[in-house]
């Protein structure tokens, strides 16, 4: 293919989901939901097929580059409007339009009737759009484009609902926090400029390669400030602590909306700018050691939480925040592509779970309390099974795709310390217990529906069971793209990213690394079989809130995280407001302007009584004021 | 007066400060006449006096300085006056038939 070709297949990924989206917002409910449907989702089946030509397009090619225009130049300062694609980008590419795609379809029937459907579509194609230009930006400021449209998108598909004012609540939660981290990515940013003087991908990868026989000497202080603040930046994308509160929240949005951006795409963009920028994070060892206890404290905090929830979103939501905090803390050991290795089987496991739950939901009419199901499994056999594989792929269990992912991290942590590697089967040991724990009580067990709901249960139609088969599909078989040589595999994905991310070689032998995968898989194996014991055949089912104690309590209470918060920084935030609206505005600035006013008015009054109507007075006191003039010019 | 050079001679002989002096002391009593007197017509009369001695000044500098400008804008100070004069006594002969009265101490209602 010539470069004339190849820029128009590039532009068109991006451009086909923003016209989708001007069409359905100016469209509005002009077209009825099929057609709407339909075309949404065409638009994005279409990227998709384009991001495959592009993707066997690659394996001539290292990198494709299209400049669309000068964006903008400043000084020294040049930003382009520039795609880039490369085997890092593309791979996301795939994931996002193809994953988008099959929840696009999903939603035409979970969305059936609702009156927001047009704009619900609308609102999906844009977070398509903004996502691409996120992943296929070849600069920070592009990038920071599209990091800031994704949060957009949240935002507005949070509060889908926005009639409920909880929901609207949510909504704006996500969103300032994540203002948070963006304020630190863009200071970040302006760090970066400011010393490395360039903001393109590729110029700041030059700057510091070595081997590119750079002259610059990059200064370590400066380079840890920098990486510290893009990594807070992907704390609030990413959902880490301390700015992880937002993301369980955020599933009061409609579940493809959780399942799309909440689980699959947006959260990981944290993941993908840390790996894009890899290079600038190598030369921070301190940041790195920050990255991994981040990680590894918020899997495991995330995940002891999940433990005792009972909305079976918010059991999912942790669990998305523990999957990330794995990531990082892949990122942290310096195992960039385990990190991205997990980012895409939990794209595909995650995005099943959410979905399945959708349709858990929606067969139960809306029911998200798991204490209030059980025994799904016989009315709804589909979801029962693909929910069932999507289990067993988040526990890693061999040899669905989460157990390469997952053993691809615990073997890199281990390289640095066993202690890591223990902490990191911790998380893991967690997972295993909610996700067990969840699948007993909502799919087998006792049937603790009102006989209301139980008769009017049934399976989702077809346009919601075949996505989520696909997606079964990928989230079993989704490990082959980078099975380790222990299994005759060749690391396909790690061989592939290797021109981005640099190559991560084991230095383990094959007995150690045989043994701690089976003391992995003879743990997890333990916790189902406890979880077993305990959820189905004790037949114990979460206590009601009122009685809950100890332990129990504080995890279900999600540690009272989002009280400290309210304590420790809402509380005085509005006090100081509160301070400054009846102090200050009220009091000082109203003060001033009315104080103002006031003076002049007195004057006035008192100054109008010399308009007396005498005319004889004027005439004497124009004639003084003559006469005060002439003295003055010449007294002067 | 002698007998030597015409009429515009001999004024010149007069001094300008002469003149001057006579411009003042109409032009004073002009303004005297507006602040002391309480009837409309004389108030106006003096307005009149007041600008008539600054034409005399005019002239008499115009004289001096051998510059016709001055003489010139006599005239159209007279033309403008004579305007003046045809709207003043309007006015003053509407404001005697609505208050029956020409005393400049009557007209008091436009006040705060």
């Amino acid at each position: 293919m010539n470069q004339q070709t190849l820029n128009i297949i590039v532009t068109l990924i991006p451009a086909l989901p923003l016209l989708g989206f001007l069409i359905h917002i100016f469209l509005k409910n002009k077209v009825s939901e099929k057609v709407a449907g339909f075309h949404a989702s065409a638009w994005i089946v279409i990227s998709f097929i384009l991001t495959l030509v592009l993707f066997f397009e690659l394996r001539n090619t290292p990198e494709i580059n299209v400049q669309l225009f000068n964006w903008f130049s400043v000084g020294g300062m040049e930003i382009p409007f520039a795609f880039l694609i490369d085997h890092l980008s593309i791979l996301m590419m795939l994931v996002i339009t193809g994953v988008g795609s099959l929840i696009h379809i999903y939603s035409i029937g979970y969305m059936h009737g609702d009156e927001g459907f047009n704009r619900f579509f609308s609102y999906l194609n844009l977070f398509i759009f903004f996502m691409l230009t996120l992943v296929m930006a070849n600069n920070y400021v592009l990038m920071f484009v599209g990091w800031e449209g994704v949060g957009l998108c949240s935002y507005l598909l949070i509060g889908f609902w926005f009639k409920n004012q909880e929901y609207n609540k949510a909504a704006s939660k996500a969103f300032i926090m994540n203002r948070i981290g963006d304020l630190a990515l863009l200071i970040g940013l302006f760090l970066m400029f400011q010393y490395l003087g360039t903001l393109t991908f590729e110029g700041v990868n030059n700057k510091l390669d070595v081997s590119s026989g750079t002259s610059y000497v990059p200064d370590t202080n400066i380079i840890t400030i920098i990486t510290i603040l893009l990594f807070i930046g992907a704390c609030g994308k990413s959902a880490q602590i301390p700015l992880y509160t937002w993301l369980p929240d955020a599933m009061a949005g409609p579940t493809p909306v959780s399942a799309l951006i909440h689980a699959a795409t947006m959260v990981t963009a944290g993941i993908y700018m840390i790996v894009r920028s890899n290079l600038l994070f190598s030369l921070a060892p301190i940041t790195m050691d920050i990255i991994m206890v981040v990680g590894i404290v918020t899997a495991i905090f995330a995940g002891s939480i999940a433990l005792k929830q009972n909305d079976i979103k918010k059991v999912l939501a942790y669990s998305t925040v523990s999957q990330l905090g794995l990531m990082f803390f892949a990122i942290g050991v310096g195992a960039y592509e385990a990190a991205f290795f997990h980012l895409i089987t939990h794209a595909f496991f995650k995005a099943l779970l959410f979905l399945s739950a959708g349709s858990v939901i929606h067969g139960l009419h809306g029911e998200q309390d798991i204490r209030k199901m059980g025994g799904l499994g016989k009315y709804m056999k589909i979801t029962h099974w693909v929910f069932g594989f999507g289990v067993l792929a988040i526990m890693a269990v061999p040899p669905f795709s989460g157990f390469f992912s997952k053993d691809d991290i615990l073997v890199s942590a281990y390289l640095q310390s066993p202690v890591l590697w223990g902490l990191g089967l911790i998380a893991g040991l967690f997972t295993a217990f909610y996700m067990m724990r969840l699948y007993y009580l909502v799919f087998r067990g006792e049937e603790r529906m009102n006989e209301q709901t139980k008769s009017k249960i049934h399976e989702s139609p077809k346009v919601i069971t075949v996505p989520l088969i696909i997606l079964c599909v990928l989230a079993i078989v989704g490990g082959v793209i980078n099975i380790p040589e222990l299994f005759g595999g060749d690391k396909m994905m790690m061989h592939y990213l290797s021109d981005i991310v640099p190559m991560h070689v084991h230095h383990l032998d094959a007995s150690t690394e045989w043994m701690l995968m089976a003391f992995a898989s003879v743990a997890i194996i333990l916790t189902i079989v406890a979880v077993r014991i305990k959820y189905l055949e004790r037949k114990v089912v979460a206590e009601n809130d009122a009685d809950m104690k100890g332990l129990g309590k504080l995890l279900n209470a999600k540690y009272y995280v989002d009280e400290l918060y309210n304590a420790v920084i809402v509380k005085p935030l509005h006090a100081l407001s509160e301070f400054l609206y009846k102090i200050f505005d009220l009091q000082i600035i109203d003060g001033l302007v009315n104080g103002a006013a006031r003076t002049t008015g007195y004057f006035a009054t008192q100054l109008k009584n010399l308009q007396t109507g005498n005319i004889s007075f004027y005439l004497f006191a124009m004639a003084l004021g003559m006469g005060g003039i002439i003295l003055l010019i010449i007294l002067m | 007066m002698n007998n030597n050079g015409t009429l515009s001679q001999q004024l010149i002989t007069i001094p300008l400060e002469n003149y001057v002096v006579l411009c003042l002391i109409l032009f004073s009593i002009g303004i005297v006449g507006i602040l002391m007197r309480r009837n409309l017509i004389v108030v106006f009369l003096s307005i009149e006096l007041m600008l008539n001695s600054i034409n005399l000044m005019a002239a008499a500098f115009s004289s001096y300085n051998n510059d016709p400008a001055g003489q010139a804008f006599v005239f159209f100070i007279m033309v403008v006056a004579a305007a003046e004069v045809a709207i003043g006594l309007a006015m003053l002969v509407m404001i005697y038939r609505n208050t029956k009265t020409l005393d400049i101490n009557a007209l008091n209602k436009l006040k705060w």
